[in-house]
């Protein structure tokens, strides 16, 4: 197939400048070229990662001591304690549960765009803005959620909760361990709720 | 009837454009290819709206498997290099050079100390194997713990080069106390920064952030 004029000579005899010999195409068969080509492409195609990897960022709190004068304070009222169990269920009360004489009131909610805990973060976003306008709360107040995972959570449901923070635009938010008070906490919404 | 006479055309292409199409989209994709090591686990991370991309260059990885187990790997070689001298130093562990050039060319690893030596003396295939059954670099909540080997490696990942980001790259279905561990090591040694490695997602309608993205910028 791909033929190529290599003969020389021989085509003399008839006489000088008549050149009688068959003319040969230069023209080469290209397709095993082509297949060889493609057969790389494809290969390079299916080795090569072309997207990079996207991050997230996340900052934890230090576990220095901070002095006093320098420590952010956080009010009470503009924090969401959220509590990461099993199966991907999220507890979740206001405030940050410290007061033992009064629970708070825990409920239980799951990673959804409607009804889930997207809205909860929503409405307390509102909520504290609206304190804020009435001033009942500083200027410089805004929404706090302390995420707190428990044992059984996954890291699937912290991305999660992370992500919802990065989405509700929240800036101040932690996570923290949990602690036996919210754990407790969490025995007793499912038992009220007749989960196992 | 007189035959109408069709002029007999040759079967043959051009095949000069194709081919030039083919080898433009070659060399493009051999710029494009970056090739690594295999990595000994297969990870699928959550999805997040988060778009930062992961840096090019200075990167230790630490990646948890669905089980929990541990995996420590740094992108660049030479840092490999100088770490496991330093390792084989701090530790004793008596590597040889071969040995020591396995784990620089090496993918992530995911032994104790103690099988260190006889994971990098096997060969590829046994390694392989190795990495099914391992039960990943032991780690502990608190970084001064004898157990917690990843405190170890991460502090001498960061004398060997100050410059290394912290990346952890883990399967959604890990547990988190796994995840935790990490997290407290790495705040032992100082570190609260560091980066997870997602999956991207589109960002939801009607939320802050999909407003921020789109120039509406903040409603309150």
């Amino acid at each position: 197939m791909a033929e190529m004029d290599t003969s020389s000579g021989g085509g003399h005899k008839k006489g000088p400048g008549v050149k009688k010999g068959k003319k040969l195409s230069t023209r080469v068969d290209l397709t095993p070229m082509v297949d060889l080509g493609f057969l790389l492409i494809t290969f390079f195609m299916f080795t090569t990662t072309l997207s990079k990897p996207k991050t997230m960022q996340i900052n934890m709190p230090t576990d220095e001591k901070v002095e006093e004068k320098d420590r952010t304070k956080i009010k009470a009222s503009t924090v969401v304690t959220v509590l990461l169990s099993k199966e991907h269920r999220i507890y979740y009360y206001e405030g940050i549960g410290d007061d033992a004489t009064k629970p708070p009131d825990v409920k239980v909610t799951y990673f959804r765009s409607k009804d889930g805990i997207r809205d909860v973060i929503i409405n307390k976003k509102k909520a504290v803005a609206d304190m804020v306008r009435s001033g009942q709360l500083g200027a410089k107040d805004q929404a706090t959620i302390i995420i707190k995972p428990d044992a059984n959570s996954t890291y699937e449901d912290m991305v999660n909760i992370l992500d919802e923070m990065n989405i509700n635009d929240v800036r101040i938010y932690a996570i923290v361990d949990i602690t036996p008070v919210d754990k407790e906490f969490i025995t007793l919404t499912e038992q009220a709720n007749g989960a196992q | 009837m007189p035959k109408v006479k069709i002029p007999r055309k040759g079967t043959t292409v051009d095949m000069t454009a194709m081919c030039d199409v083919a080898f433009l989209l070659l060399t493009f994709f051999m710029l494009a290819t970056k090739f690594k090591p295999e990595e000994p686990v297969t990870v699928v991370t959550p999805n997040s709206i988060s778009e930062i991309p992961l840096p090019d260059k200075d990167i230790m990885m630490i990646t948890i498997d669905p089980k929990g187990r541990l995996f420590f790997s740094i992108d660049n070689p030479k840092v490999r290099m100088e770490l496991i001298k330093n390792m084989d130093e701090y530790k004793k562990l008596g590597l040889t050079e071969q040995e020591k050039k396995a784990f620089a060319l090496g993918a992530s690893i995911g032994t104790p100390f103690n099988q260190l030596k006889s994971y990098l003396a096997s060969d590829v295939d046994a390694q392989k194997a190795y990495d099914k059954t391992t039960t990943g670099i032991p780690t502990d909540t608190a970084v001064t713990s004898e157990k917690n080997e990843l405190a170890d490696w991460i502090r001498l990942a960061k004398n060997t080069n100050s410059q290394l980001r912290i990346t952890i790259k883990a399967d959604g279905k890990a547990a988190y106390p796994e995840i935790g561990k990490v997290i407290k090591t790495l705040a032992g040694w100082k570190i609260y920064k560091f980066n997870l490695i997602t999956g991207l997602k589109a960002v939801p309608q009607g939320t802050a952030a999909y407003d921020i993205k789109n120039g509406g910028g903040e409603k309150q």
